[in-house]
């Protein structure tokens, strides 16, 4: 007890001469401050302005897609054609899907089709989907604009997408024509009501996806009652393993399954390089930054020299020298990255809600983003910046703070 | 300022050189950083322009002038080759190429797909797009090629057809009449470019001509300069030249590919961002060493006041420390990022993962930063000019001291 009660006494003892020195030299300590919390500030908030696009590209890229895992044929990534059909889930895949660990899923027809209106003709995906069940994975039910959704499977309606109507020149309550093709290679053909149209996020995606209700399609590509894939949501897109194994299991081996991040490489891609862009854009600030600390700590015990050497010679030990500077640099690095730190959430917070950036919409649309940007302050981010801030800061400090404990107590009291 | 102070200012410096070598390595550390970010980007935006512009659109396009805006089959050019060639020999061009668009349903065998049609002229298309010079099996369209088609790669393989087999296809023409054909595959293109690979099929224009009857009209020209640069005059030139054609449209790629020009401006301003950061901070250690070293110097420039000179002598001599400090650290920098990226733009940069990427931009896998002189010095300058800023504070401090206080001060 006795041992850790000195302890204490001269920890305090030090940290009171570590504080009091840190503002000795108040103007020099003021500016360190402030750069540490302009940098620190800098770190996060760039780093939450690209984790929100990032994040809206991944969520747009997975709704895409749809779904955080796909069953299908194995050769339907390839050939997505109707010849690649499956069967509809039964038996252990069906138990799996309908575990609560699924939070949802869907069972959705995708081929190629030509929809042609009194005026023009296009290629299009031509999606047969369950209504409600699909509104889960991509959101298609919340994004009509005009007419209405789809009600069920046996709906005869046809929902496309406004860009789509604009090119086709159509409306809700014309006809259109489908055409595609059935396993045998006979042309399917039939003519469908526009009853809804829908704007996306992504305006490529409205040229291409048409939707139609599963059963109608099924009659139509005479394959009922086969389907083309399931698609799968659970929880959390980071934090499927656990879903996946569950489901690979129940998959019949005759069946592919696949992750969002096998399905699409480019999100894989957009994860991987956001977690490298915050660490090296972590490391660059901090890089810019340890310039200036060493410098002011060096500058600190060049200034005191003469004093670093009485307090030797009156006996600290110097052990105790370091242990001073260092918190010296400890103190200042954790007021900096206060500050900082409590910057970036206030100018975050406010922007939360949305930052509007369709002055480069289109440029967004590129990389996969929608227009709008929503900053996202993530615990494991902020972390990251702080320990390595902590971390490398006390790691520059250790030299300068060797250099004084190194000092020739008569020397150093004769210099002045 | 005179040799003397210059001089002196040199030497001032190098009284604590630990200090000014640790701010001259601030600035050497952002200035290169600088000078090999900004030399990537110039790099990487060229090269994201030259290959967008260079597989399909050109730089630049003549077309009706409702056509960007809604791409249709009847918002057409009339004399669509005769108008090339006009351009060909009245300009002097040599990369024009006229075009027309349709869509189809194409049928092999045993599979359909909705594909865009292009009918182009086949000696020209060599020179407005480098999907001719892409294909990897089989061989482009000829002068004469009539029923022949040439189509990407994944089509090809959905289609599951390989060349010499045959493909119908079926659309509509320009007065709605049914356009239906059989042509011969003579060839698959790979362009790296999945939405062309998957879509695009071209026929020569005199075919596409009488299957979608054209009558002689077509939707674009497509004529490509010799570097980015002149394009603005070209198309000023073409406007005039052909100012008394109504209905007609000159494009720059700028608007036909709005994406291209809004993700760069998207990147650049993130980029600007950080090096905005780093400039700053850069700043505050140069505030900080010069107030510092200021303030270790009230006894000296209280003397030097007292023997006659001027507070503003003493801050031009400052000015003149912080001058020459960012001057090392702007040619020290500018050296040491000419080296590191003159070196990867020589072997090509390249960081894991970036094939996903690639694709998605039509970039190489590899990146060549280009060093220019902009790309050298315009960081390193924004460095140097923000350190002297952060020197004026110092400065402006030494008209606030009293030289008898000063020479006492310890």
């Amino acid at each position: 007890m006795k041992g850790i009660g000195i302890f204490n006494l001269r920890f305090q003892v030090i940290l009171v001469l570590s504080w009091r020195n840190l503002w000795r030299n108040h103007r020099r300590t003021i500016i360190m401050l402030a750069a540490i919390s302009v940098g620190v500030w800098a770190m996060i908030f760039m780093t939450a302005l690209m984790r929100g696009m990032v994040d809206d590209m991944l969520k747009q890229g997975i709704q895409n897609l749809p779904g955080h895992i796909q069953i299908h044929h194995p050769d339907f990534r390839d050939d997505p054609s109707i010849v690649n059909s499956i069967d509809e889930p039964s038996g252990n895949l069906l138990d799996a899907l309908n575990d609560p660990a699924t939070k949802a899923w869907s069972t959705r027809i995708k081929v190629p089709a030509v929809i042609a209106s009194e005026r023009e003709t296009r290629g299009i995906n031509l999606l047969g989907i369950e209504p409600g069940k699909e509104t889960l994975l991509s959101g298609i039910g919340d994004q009509i604009i005009e007419g209405r959704f789809l009600r069920d499977s046996n709906d005869n309606g046809l929902i496309i997408g406004a860009k789509l109507a604009e090119r086709l020149e159509t409306r809700v309550g014309k006809r259109v024509v489908v055409i595609s093709q059935d396993p045998d290679n006979n042309i399917a053909e039939r003519g469908f009501k526009v009853v809804g149209i829908y704007k996306a996020k992504m305006p490529r995606l409205e040229e291409f996806n048409v939707y139609a209700a599963l059963e109608s399609l099924q009659d139509l590509l005479k394959i009922k009652p086969q389907i083309s894939q399931i698609s799968i949501v659970g929880e959390d897109f980071r934090d499927i393993a656990l879903l996946y194994h569950r489901l690979k299991l129940a998959t019949p081996e005759n069946l592919e399954i696949k992750t969002w991040y096998e399905l699409d490489a480019y999100l894989k891609y957009m994860l991987n390089m956001m977690d490298g862009f915050v660490l090296v854009w972590v490391i660059i600030i901090f890089l810019a930054l340890s310039f200036g600390l060493v410098n002011t700590l060096a500058m600190a015990v060049f200034e005191r020299v003469h004093e670093i050497g009485l307090i030797q010679a009156l006996g600290m030990r110097p052990g105790m020298i370091v242990y001073q500077i260092l918190l010296e640099s400890l103190l200042l690095l954790l007021m900096g990255l206060s500050i900082g730190n409590l910057l970036a959430f206030i100018t975050v917070k406010p922007l939360e809600s949305g930052m509007d950036i369709s002055i480069v919409a289109e440029g967004m649309a590129m990389m996969g983003a929608s227009s709008m940007l929503y900053p996202s302050l993530t615990a494991a981010d902020m972390i990251l910046a702080n320990m390595v801030v902590i971390i490398l800061g006390i790691l520059t400090s250790i030299l300068p703070a060797w250099r004084a404990a190194q000092l020739d107590p008569v020397r150093a009291l004769h210099s002045t | 300022m005179s040799n003397v102070s210059i001089l002196l200012a040199w030497r001032n410096l190098w009284r604590h050189k630990r200090r000014t070598w640790l701010t001259v390595g601030a600035m050497i550390f952002s200035n290169s950083l600088l000078v090999f970010s900004i030399s990537l980007q110039f790099g990487s935006y060229e090269m994201m322009i030259d290959n967008t512009l260079q597989a399909f659109s050109g730089h630049i396009q003549l077309q009706h002038e409702q056509y960007l805006d809604d791409p249709k089959m009847r918002h057409n050019l009339p004399e669509i080759i005769a108008t090339a060639q006009r351009l060909r020999d009245e300009l002097k061009l040599e990369n024009v190429g006229a075009r027309a668009v349709g869509f189809a349903l194409a049928s092999s065998s045993d599979r359909s797909y909705g594909i865009q049609v292009l009918g182009v002229e086949p000696l020209f298309e060599g020179r407005v797009s480098s999907i001719p010079g892409l294909v990897h099996e089989g061989r482009y369209l000829e002068k004469d090629s009539y029923d022949e088609i040439v189509i990407g790669s994944t089509l090809a393989r959905n289609l599951k057809i390989a060349t010499g087999d045959e493909l119908t296809f079926l659309g509509s023409g320009l007065d709605n009449s049914f356009a239906a054909g059989v042509v011969r595959v003579v060839g698959t293109f790979e362009s790296g470019m999945p939405d062309l690979d998957r879509n695009l099929a071209q026929v020569s224009l005199n075919y596409f001509n009488d299957s979608f009857a054209m009558r002689g009209k077509g939707h674009s020209i497509a004529v490509r300069a010799g570097n980015i640069e002149a394009v603005a005059g070209l198309k000023a030139s073409i406007e005039a030249l052909l100012k008394n054609q109504s209905d007609l449209a000159v494009r720059h790629w700028e608007e036909l590919q709005p994406g291209l020009k809004q993700a760069i401006q998207a990147d650049m301003t993130s980029a600007w961002f950080m090096y905005l950061v780093l400039i700053i901070l850069v700043a505050f250690s140069v505030l900080n060493t010069q107030l510092m070293s200021v303030l270790e110097r009230t006894r000296e420039f209280g003397t030097m006041m007292a023997l006659g000179l001027k507070p503003s002598n003493l801050s031009r001599l400052v000015i003149a420390e912080t001058f020459l400090m960012s001057s090392l650290g702007l040619l020290l920098g500018i050296a040491v990022g000419f080296v590191i990226t003159w070196y990867l733009s020589v072997v090509g940069f390249y960081y894991p993962g970036m094939e996903e990427m690639a694709v998605k931009f039509n970039l190489p896998d590899r990146m060549y930063p280009e060093i220019n002189p902009v790309s050298l010095l315009l960081g390193p300058c924004m460095v140097a000019f923000a350190s002297l800023l952060a020197s004026i504070y110092p400065a402006t401090r030494l008209y606030r001291l009293l030289p008898v206080e000063a020479m006492r001060a310890v």
